[in-house]
């Protein structure tokens, strides 16, 4: 019968419509009103199981994130020496597939020779292509790849081009984003 | 590998058979397929579809060797590989002169040739004889050169490898923004700039302009004259919500009949094969994420088992397994997306799109955890995977694949197949019947829609595909409608896999070789194919043994398919070919390139 079709489209977003609002009487029921735009009722809004409104109220809310996730490169603190554990030896720049790295390798100031660490260290992230190539080539881990995605600026020079001092961070720091590189204790593991 | 033997003997068998037809004409190339003599290439080729059954051109590529090598001289080269239903690739090189680079050209035998022909001509500049229509596809007509050849350099970023020095100028930082502002990272011709300045000749008129219109104009007259009607030549794009991207389409219109339609090209051209050249083998593959923006994994996919075939490292079980699984979530998703934006285009608006996008995000939250980005994944690498699965992936994937895709994909099936508006706007619109689609190199769900049961899975097992069962998912009448069925087919025939690949994954490393950044690539050349969602991906990919390609080709099914728009728009009325055109299903990241 023509018209049985749309019929029956019509139904799937009619049981859509209503499922939305079973779903808030379901969180209605279960934690009272506003319950279901909580941070603990995320993860099961977004999960397989998961009915009714699926969209995320950013910036009020905030999706997790997992722990692999990635936006830009920053220089770790060796807590035992207090610096990057960067030698510039560059194959963070060298393996860069957009050239954002820039590295100036440091003097000894004693005897003139090149020290191995970095004089100076910049990332312009206006190109980076956020790939995490760096952090996976660094051989010594002191790269690691942040997960502050709100780097908006209001201009496009200054503000996009990280200096050492903008990129690095301490190792407690590290450690919240990364757990499970330090759950085998030495730190270095991937 | 085995695989490599059975090459060359069709190759040694192919060659025979020419020897006795066209004795002389044909010799062993350099490393794989054979160098024929251009001054008989269309007899060859006649030969090689009518009685060796070759009878799909897949690739069609230029290659410049400014030095003479081993066996040849310097010399420009066409590279065609052909393919029959069981087996290939045969691959043909022709040699040009390096000072006025002639082929003649074999659209006639091979329609697929069209297009990708004019793309050999805009970026190496090798014409070809007997091409109707030889006009830059991608670059603007006003570029200078022919960007591929070797002595073409990048204004500003002349090396021909990265790092470049002068990225960083007198070794201070910058802003690439400083660098290429406009008008220094561009080449003008010679009498368009006058003492640095630019100033484009006045009354100017751009060629290609006309030349777009040119055909169209043709079939306007003609009409006129029989009916005595007018005729609309209508620009669609590039900026139009319907063409998913920045594609113009030029539609010529009697009434709201499509007289002719020809699809403009490279809006969104950012010369991604000469990067590829500079940049490190694995710099790369974070590149052709770019590619085809919504499905990253599987041109991640492509390019490690072209690069693979040339690398002769051995990809354990695991990594195999992950592949496929990672491969077949990405052509769920890439199914649903142009399903859901098929209907966009219809004007069902947002329901059914909204309703895909759902199901995506769930697939982009399985492609976040396990490589660390939702859609510009990086995953793979040459021999493995980048990282093994994290521990909520596995439970998440089961969930899905096993309770949650199937039941919404049904739900989805019944929302749209049955409706009868749906069906009045997609059945029997757009027919493509099977030659044309075999002739005009259509590959994917738009080649298996009108019946030919061809999939690169199955013609040419890569990874593990052949350990699974699953079934090839064809159509019978190749419109509008039977694509959006074997679409819906292939998202049950993945779901197959995928509940096959979760059961039996196995234990194991996921890397094979050890991922080192400079990876040297020994010498040779490939071409490496792999059914992406939307076709036939292939790379042609040729290594002088350092750490950067010496050539870099992709062969996207999009850009391909695009060649057949034309002729499928051909007397279907205007408001279909945004139906047809979504039917394609294209990406503009992946036609431009």
């Amino acid at each position: 019968m023509y018209g049985l079709g749309i019929a029956k489209s019509l139904g799937v977003t009619m049981r859509h419509f209503i499922v939305t609002y079973l779903d808030d009487l379901k969180w209605l029921f279960k934690g009272g009103f506003g319950s279901r735009y909580t941070p603990e009722a995320l993860p099961e809004r977004q999960s397989p199981s998961a009915r009714g409104i699926f969209t995320i109220q950013y910036p009020d809310e905030e999706p997790p994130l997992p722990e692999r996730f990635r936006v830009f490169p920053f220089h770790v603190i060796d807590p035992e020496t207090g610096k990057s554990r960067c030698t510039a030896c560059g194959m963070c720049a060298r393996v860069c597939p957009p050239q954002c790295i820039w590295i100036k390798r440091g003097e000894d100031p004693e005897t003139g020779r090149p020290a191995k660490e970095p004089a100076e260290f910049y990332i312009d992230v206006s190109i980076c292509m956020s790939c995490g190539l760096c952090a996976e080539a660094c051989p010594f881990d002191a790269i690691k790849m942040d997960q502050d995605y709100e780097v908006a600026a209001y201009e496009r020079f200054d503000s996009l081009l990280w200096d050492l001092d903008k990129l690095t961070e301490p190792q407690s720091y590290d450690v919240v984003l990364h757990p499970s590189d330090y759950a085998t204790d030495d730190g270095s593991s991937q | 590998m085995a695989d490599e033997r059975q090459l060359s003997e069709l190759t040694a068998d192919a060659l025979g058979a020419l020897e006795e037809q066209f004795p002389g004409v044909a010799q062993p190339a350099e490393r794989i397929g054979l160098v024929i003599e251009p001054h008989q290439l269309v007899d060859v080729a006649t030969f090689l579809r009518d009685e060796l059954d070759f009878a799909y051109l897949s690739c069609v590529t230029a290659l410049d060797y400014p030095e003479a090598t081993d066996n040849f001289p310097a010399r420009y080269e066409a590279a065609y590989n052909l393919y029959r239903s069981e087996g290939g690739p045969l691959v043909l090189h022709v040699h040009a002169d390096r000072d006025d680079p002639v082929i003649p050209s074999l659209i006639e035998i091979w329609p697929s040739a069209g297009v990708q022909e004019r793309e050999a001509w805009d970026l190496m500049g090798i014409r070809f004889d007997g091409h109707p229509d030889l006009r830059r596809i991608l670059l603007w007509e006003g570029f200078e050169g022919h960007p591929l050849r070797k002595d073409w350099h990048e204004p500003y970023y002349e090396e021909d490898q990265k790092p470049f020095r002068s990225r960083f100028p007198d070794g201070e930082p910058v802003l690439d923004e400083e660098d290429t502002t406009f008008g220094r990272n561009l080449r003008y011709p010679h009498d368009w700039v006058e003492d640095g300045v630019l100033e484009i000749p006045e009354g100017w008129e751009s060629e290609a302009e006309s030349a777009v219109y040119k055909p169209l104009e043709l079939v306007a007259a003609a009409v006129k004259e029989e009916l005595g009607t007018e005729q609309v030549v209508l620009n669609i794009g590039p900026q139009h919500p319907s063409t998913h991207g920045v594609l113009r389409m030029v539609a010529c219109l009697d009434g709201e009949t499509v007289l002719g339609l020809e699809p403009v090209l490279g809006y969104l051209h950012r010369s991604h094969e000469k990067i590829g050249e500079r940049n490190l083998w694995l710099g790369n593959m974070p590149f052709t994420d770019r590619l085809d923006y919504i499905t990253s994994m599987y041109n991640n996919f492509g390019y490690a088992v072209a690069v693979e075939k040339l690398m002769d490292v051995d990809v354990p079980e695991r990594a195999e397994y992950i592949r496929v699984i990672m491969g077949e979530l990405t052509r769920l998703m890439n199914h649903l997306v142009s399903v859901g934006f098929l209907c966009n285009d219809l004007g069902i608006y947002f329901t059914a799109m909204l309703y895909a996008l759902e199901e995506r995000e769930f697939v982009i939250d399985l492609f976040e955890m396990a490589s660390g980005s939702r859609m510009m994944c990086n995953y793979f690498r040459f021999g493995g995977v980048a990282h093994d699965l994290p521990d909520a992936f596995m439970p998440m994937a089961r969930e899905l694949v096993f309770e949650r895709f199937p039941r919404r994909i049904d739900e989805l099936e019944t929302y749209l197949l049955d409706n009868e508006v749906f069906q009045g706007r997609t059945k029997r619109i757009g027919v493509l019947p099977p030659e044309a689609a075999v002739a005009y190199g259509c590959t994917g769900p738009l080649l298996r829609g009108s019946g030919v049961p061809y999939d690169v899975r199955r013609a040419e097992p890569y990874s593990v595909y052949d350990e699974f069962d699953w079934d090839v998912v064809v159509g019978n009448n190749g419109d509008v409608f039977d694509r959006v069925l074997v679409r819906f087919g292939e998202m049950r025939e993945s779901l197959r896999i995928l509940r096959q690949a979760l059961d039996r994954l196995p234990e194991g490393p996921i890397q094979g070789g050890r991922v080192r950044p400079n990876t040297r690539v020994p010498e040779g050349e490939a071409y490496g194919r792999v059914e992406h969602p939307k076709g036939e991906l292939g790379f042609y990919l040729v290594s002088d043994g350092g750490t950067n390609p010496f050539r870099y080709h992709i062969r996207t099914a999009s850009f391909v398919n695009l060649g057949v728009l034309g002729e499928l728009c051909r007397g279907n009325k205007i408001a279909d070919v945004v139906a047809i055109l979504g039917s394609i299903d294209i990406t503009l990241g992946e036609v431009d390139r």
